[in-house]
């Protein structure tokens, strides 16, 4: 009798009938499957000729064979894109994540090196509004890299995340990792949700 | 002064600014309390102490291959980082090997709780059917 979820996601009962038609859509054709993994493939080709440091034609065909394999023999669900990106606000959303991520680490390193040893630290869960597993999975990658807080756990099913959160001392730095949580999926949201993300933001 | 010389003297400030975040990143391994203060340290200061030895990197190099080299390492420092420190974090979290008496809150430990008994019910309950199935 395996719990095959795995230990966070074992909530057999929570919310399934509802999450069903979002998190599993029809089971797509074989041409269809193939249109998703083209994303990946270039990525793959271009990471490839990236590592060599140049640009020729050799390069591109010794990273189209890898890439076949590599999606052959590590075969990962295909990703659910939302059709819809915004620059602007990405490029908004990587300023204020450099801007963050260098206030986070100047903090951290003071917390090491001065502050005292026994702080206390919380385990926050945060509901976010996204039914979309990459604003989720970039959300968390976010806030590990921000102020106070990193993701420890994620209900997948929920889109719940539990941060982790240093030196919180009561109530109003708990509530502040909540805000920045939610702040982070909106940007994020709008850069590339889906319409229905942007609209549950609102 | 030349431009090369401010060009040095940048990468050169941010290779000290580097080393320093790598070495408090390292502190902080040593000087937090638990598991899960220290993955703190191994993400935030260590990743931007990587950034700021990469654009070092890139400005005494300023050479589009190094570039192109460079960008890979930042980019799956950025991405992957947190994706250890999360996978470090559940495993510590979940063999306790973290101490319960530094957390304000905890909405974890509940959520674990309710998961881990929703489960053994779920298997109780197929128990059972299996059974009526064959009587």
């Amino acid at each position: 009798m395996s719990d095959g979820n795995g230990n966070g996601n074992g909530t057999v009962a929570v919310g399934s009938a509802v999450d069903a038609g979002d998190l599993h859509p029809s089971v797509p054709s074989d041409r269809r499957t193939y249109w998703e993994q083209a994303p990946l493939f270039v990525v793959l080709v271009i990471l490839w000729m990236l590592l060599w440091g140049n640009i020729s034609w050799l390069n591109l065909a010794t990273g189209a064979v890898l890439a076949v394999v590599v999606m052959r023999f590590f075969y990962l669900p295909p990703i659910q894109l939302s059709g819809r990106t915004n620059p602007l606000w990405f490029v908004a959303f990587l300023g204020q994540f450099l801007f963050e991520l260098t206030i986070a680490s100047f903090q951290v390193a003071a917390q090491a090196l001065l502050g005292r040893r026994d702080v206390k630290n919380s385990i926050i869960a945060v509901q976010l509004r996204t039914r979309s597993d990459i604003v989720l999975t970039l959300t968390a990658i976010a806030m590990s890299l921000m102020p106070g807080s990193y993701a420890l756990d994620v209900d997948r099913r929920r889109s719940i995340i539990y941060f982790h959160a240093l030196n919180t001392r009561d109530a109003d730095g708990v509530q502040a990792v909540r805000d920045a949580a939610l702040k982070t999926e909106r940007m994020l949201v709008r850069a590339f949700g889906s319409s229905a993300d942007l609209r549950s933001i609102r | 002064m030349s431009l090369d010389d401010v060009l040095d003297i940048i990468s050169a400030l941010l290779v000290l600014v580097g080393a320093f975040l790598t070495l408090a990143a390292g502190v902080g391994l040593v000087r937090f309390p638990d598991a899960l203060a220290r993955l703190h340290a191994a993400t935030k200061p260590q990743v931007l102490g990587l950034i700021a030895i990469v654009i070092a990197v890139a400005i005494e190099a300023r050479s589009w291959q190094v570039l192109l080299t460079l960008i890979p390492v930042l980019l799956f420092q950025v991405l992957l980082a947190p994706i250890a420190a999360q996978m470090v974090g559940r495993a510590a979290y979940r063999t306790d090997n973290y101490r319960a008496d530094l957390s304000l809150v905890d909405d974890l430990a509940a959520d674990v709780e309710r998961a881990t008994s929703d489960a053994e019910r779920a298997n109780v309950d197929t128990d059972r059917t299996d059974r009526d199935d064959r009587a």
